[in-house]
C-alpha cells in the first residue's frame, strides 16, 4: 500500500492539506489520486470505528450467527447469500468453510429485536437448514482498533 | 573525593532544564529521544514467554548463540555484509556500553578520537572518562550537517587513534549516500584510524538504503565496530540490547571488558532481541509512520520561520533559531514556560549549535500539530 492509503485507512478525515504535508505531495495531485482510488474501487467507503458502549442510550445488540444453507443449483452459495445480506439488519456476511456457511453479524437495538429477525425472517427462508445465534458481550478490538484500552507508553518527558 | 575528569563532565544548565521538563505537568514534548512506540507484542510476548518457562541464567559473555546468529544472518541478508557469531559479535546494554568498551578498548589515555558534532551526548563523554583527548569536528547546516572531508583531514593529520560516527544522526538526522561515504573513507584510509560507528537509527533511513560504514570495502570492514542495537527502530529502548561487529581481535578486546564489568546482558532482553529481527513488518509500519511525520515537521516548521534542512533518517529536526539571536537555553525555557512545549537546546550537541534546536518528532500527529501552533504563538511574541 503506499503512504495516501496507509494514511486514509487509519484517519479518513484527514484534511487534504494536512495529507499534502505527510506525504510531500501537492494536494491537487493527492486529490486527483484519490479520486482514482475511489473509481478503480480501491477506496470503498469512509468509515467511521464508534464505540457504541461510550454513548449513553446508542447501545445496540450484536449477535453473530451461524448459518446452514442449502446450496442452489447452479449458483451456490450465492444467491442464498445475496438473499440474506440484503436485509438491513445483517451488517455483514461471510462465506465459511467448517461446520456452518454463513456467518453473518447482526445489529439490533435489543436482544429481542435480534430474536425477531432470525425468527420471523432469517429462520423461515427455505434455503436456510438451521440457525446458532451468539450474542456479543464485549468488543475488546474492532478493525485494528483497541476498544478497552491501549498501551501507553510511560516515556521521560526529556531525554538524550 | 571525586576525580576531577569525572567532575568536569556534565554540563549543568542542560541537566537543569531538563529537570525543569521532568517536573512540569501536561508538556508536549518534543525532547524525548526514544520511540512513542510501544515494542512490537511479538517481542513483548516473547519476553513473557522466556520469563515463564523460567530462562532466568546467565548467558556467555558474548551472549546467546541463537541471538549472535541472528544478527549475522540479518546483516548478511540486509548488507550482504558477513561476521562471525563465534567471535565477531558481541551483545552489549544499549549501544552505550558498546560505545564505552569500544573506546576503551581501542584507546590508551591521552590517545587523541575525532568526534563528529553535532553529538549525542556520550560520544565525547565516554573518551574523556578514558581520559583521551577529543578532536571536534563541527559540520555545518549550509552542508546538511555533512563531514566535509578537507576538515576530516586537517584533524586526520593530528594522529587521532579512532572517530566516532553517528548516522543517521541524532540530532541533526543526517544521513550519508555512498559517495559521500566513500569521500569519507579515502581521507580516513590513509592512516590506521578506526571507525567506531553508530549506526542504531539504520532502520529509519527515509531517503534510500542505508550503507553500513563496514560495506565500504574490505579495509573499512576490518578497520569498523559497527554498533548497533534495538532501541530505536524496533522500539525498545528499555530493553537496554545492543551489539558490536568487528574484526575478532577487537572484539573479543571488549568481550574482556564486558566479562568483568557486565558480564553479561539480560537473558530477557537476548530472547526478545532474536524475536525483535523477526519484526520487520513492524519496523516497516514505525518507518513509514515517522516519515509522514517527518514531511509534516520540515514544512510547518520552515513554514513558521524556523529554518530546517530535510533530515534523512533518525526521528529528529534540527533547525536553526540563529535569527532570533538568543540562546538555544532561554529559547527552550521560554518555549517551554510560555507554551509548555519542550524541546532540546541545540547546545547539549556541541557548543557551537546554541543557535539550534533538536525537536524529536517521536510523537503523535496530533502533539505535533498542536505543538506547532504553540511555537507559532511563541515565536510571534518573542518577535515584538
Amino acid at each position: 500500500m503506499d503512504d495516501i492509503l496507509e494514511i486514509l485507512e487509519s484517519n479518513a478525515r484527514i484534511p487534504l492539506e494536512d495529507l499534502a504535508k505527510l506525504t510531500g505531495k501537492d494536494a491537487k495531485e493527492l486529490d486527483h489520486v484519490i479520486k482514482s482510488y475511489e473509481k478503480r474501487g480501491v477506496i470503498v467507503k469512509y468509515k467511521t470505528v464508534i464505540n457504541r458502549d461510550k454513548i449513553e442510550g446508542a447501545k445496540s445488540v450484536l449477535a453473530l450467527i451461524e448459518v446452514q444453507v442449502i446450496p442452489q443449483k447452479d449458483v451456490g452459495f450465492d444467491m442464498v447469500a445475496e438473499r440474506i445480506y440484503k436485509f438491513p439488519e445483517v451488517k455483514s456476511c461471510f462465506l465459511l468453510s467448517g461446520t456452518y456457511d454463513l456467518l453473518l453479524i447482526v445489529e439490533g437495538k435489543d436482544i429481542n429485536t435480534v430474536a425477531n429477525f432470525v425468527s420471523e425472517k432469517l429462520a423461515p427462508l427455505s434455503s436456510v437448514k438451521g440457525t446458532t445465534t451468539h450474542f456479543m458481550l464485549k468488543k475488546y478490538k474492532e478493525d485494528g482498533v483497541v476498544m478497552v484500552k491501549t498501551d501507553k507508553n510511560k516515556r521521560l518527558n526529556i531525554t538524550y | 573525593m571525586i576525580a576531577r575528569h569525572i567532575e568536569k563532565l556534565a554540563p549543568s544548565g542542560i541537566r537543569q532544564f531538563f529537570d525543569l521538563v521532568l517536573g512540569m505537568p501536561d508538556v508536549i514534548s518534543l525532547g524525548v529521544g526514544e520511540p512513542d512506540f510501544i515494542s512490537p507484542w511479538r517481542v513483548r510476548e516473547k519476553a513473557i514467554t522466556a520469563l515463564e518457562e523460567g530462562q532466568t541464567s546467565y548467558t556467555s559473555n558474548s551472549g546467546l548463540m541463537i541471538l549472535r546468529k541472528a544478527i549475522a544472518e540479518h546483516f548478511h541478508k540486509k548488507y550482504a555484509l558477513s561476521y562471525r557469531p563465534e567471535d565477531e559479535i558481541l551483545i552489549t546494554f544499549g549501544v552505550s556500553e558498546a560505545l564505552d568498551l569500544a573506546v576503551r578498548a581501542l584507546l590508551r589515555p591521552r590517545d587523541k578520537i575525532i568526534v563528529v558534532s553535532p553529538h549525542y551526548v556520550a560520544y565525547p563523554a565516554l573518551p574523556q572518562i578514558n581520559s583521551n583527548k577529543v578532536l571536534f569536528l563541527s559540520t555545518k547546516e549550509k552542508e546538511q550537517f555533512k563531514i566535509n572531508p578537507k576538515e576530516l583531514y586537517a584533524l586526520v593529520k593530528q594522529g587521532p587513534k579512532a572517530i566516532i560516527l553517528n548516522y543517521p544522526c541524532n540530532p541533526t538526522g543526517a544521513s550519508y549516500n555512498h559517495q559521500e561515504l566513500k569521500e569519507i573513507w579515502r581521507v580516513l584510509s590513509k592512516k590506521e584510524i578506526v571507525v567506531i560507528s553508530d549506526e542504531v537509527y539504520d532502520e529509519l533511513s527515509y531517503e534510500g538504503k542505508h550503507i553500513p560504514f563496514a560495506c565500504l570495502d574490505n579495509l573499512a570492514k576490518e578497520r569498523t565496530v559497527l554498533l548497533n542495537g534495538f532501541s530505536k527502530g524496533y522500539a525498545m529502548t528499555g530493553f537496554r540490547s545492543g551489539y558490536a561487529c568487528g574484526n575478532e581481535k577487537i572484539i573479543q578486546a571488549m568481550t574482556k571488558i564486558h566479562s568483568y564489568s557486565a558480564l553479561c546482558t539480560s537473558i530477557t532482553s537476548q530472547i526478545a532481541s532474536v524475536e525483535a529481527l523477526k519484526a520487520q513488518k513492524e519496523v516497516a509500519a514505525m518507518r513509514s509512520e515517522y516519515k509522514v511525520r517527518r514531511n509534516f515537521m520540515v514544512k510547518e516548521l520552515n513554514r513558521i520561520g524556523l529554518r530546517c534542512h530535510n533530515p534523512e533518517g533518525a526521528f529528529y529536526c534540527f533547525p536553526s533559531i540563529e535569527k532570533f539571536k538568543m540562546k538555544s537555553l532561554d529559547f527552550a525555557k521560554g518555549l517551554l514556560f510560555a507554551h509548555k512545549v519542550a524541546v532540546v537546546p541545540g547546545s547539549a550537541f556541541g557548543e557551537p549549535y546554541d543557535d539550534h534546536l533538536r525537536m524529536s518528532y517521536a510523537n503523535t500527529l496530533d502533539n505535533l500539530k498542536e505543538a506547532i501552533v504553540r511555537m507559532e504563538k511563541y515565536i510571534g511574541e518573542i518577535k515584538k
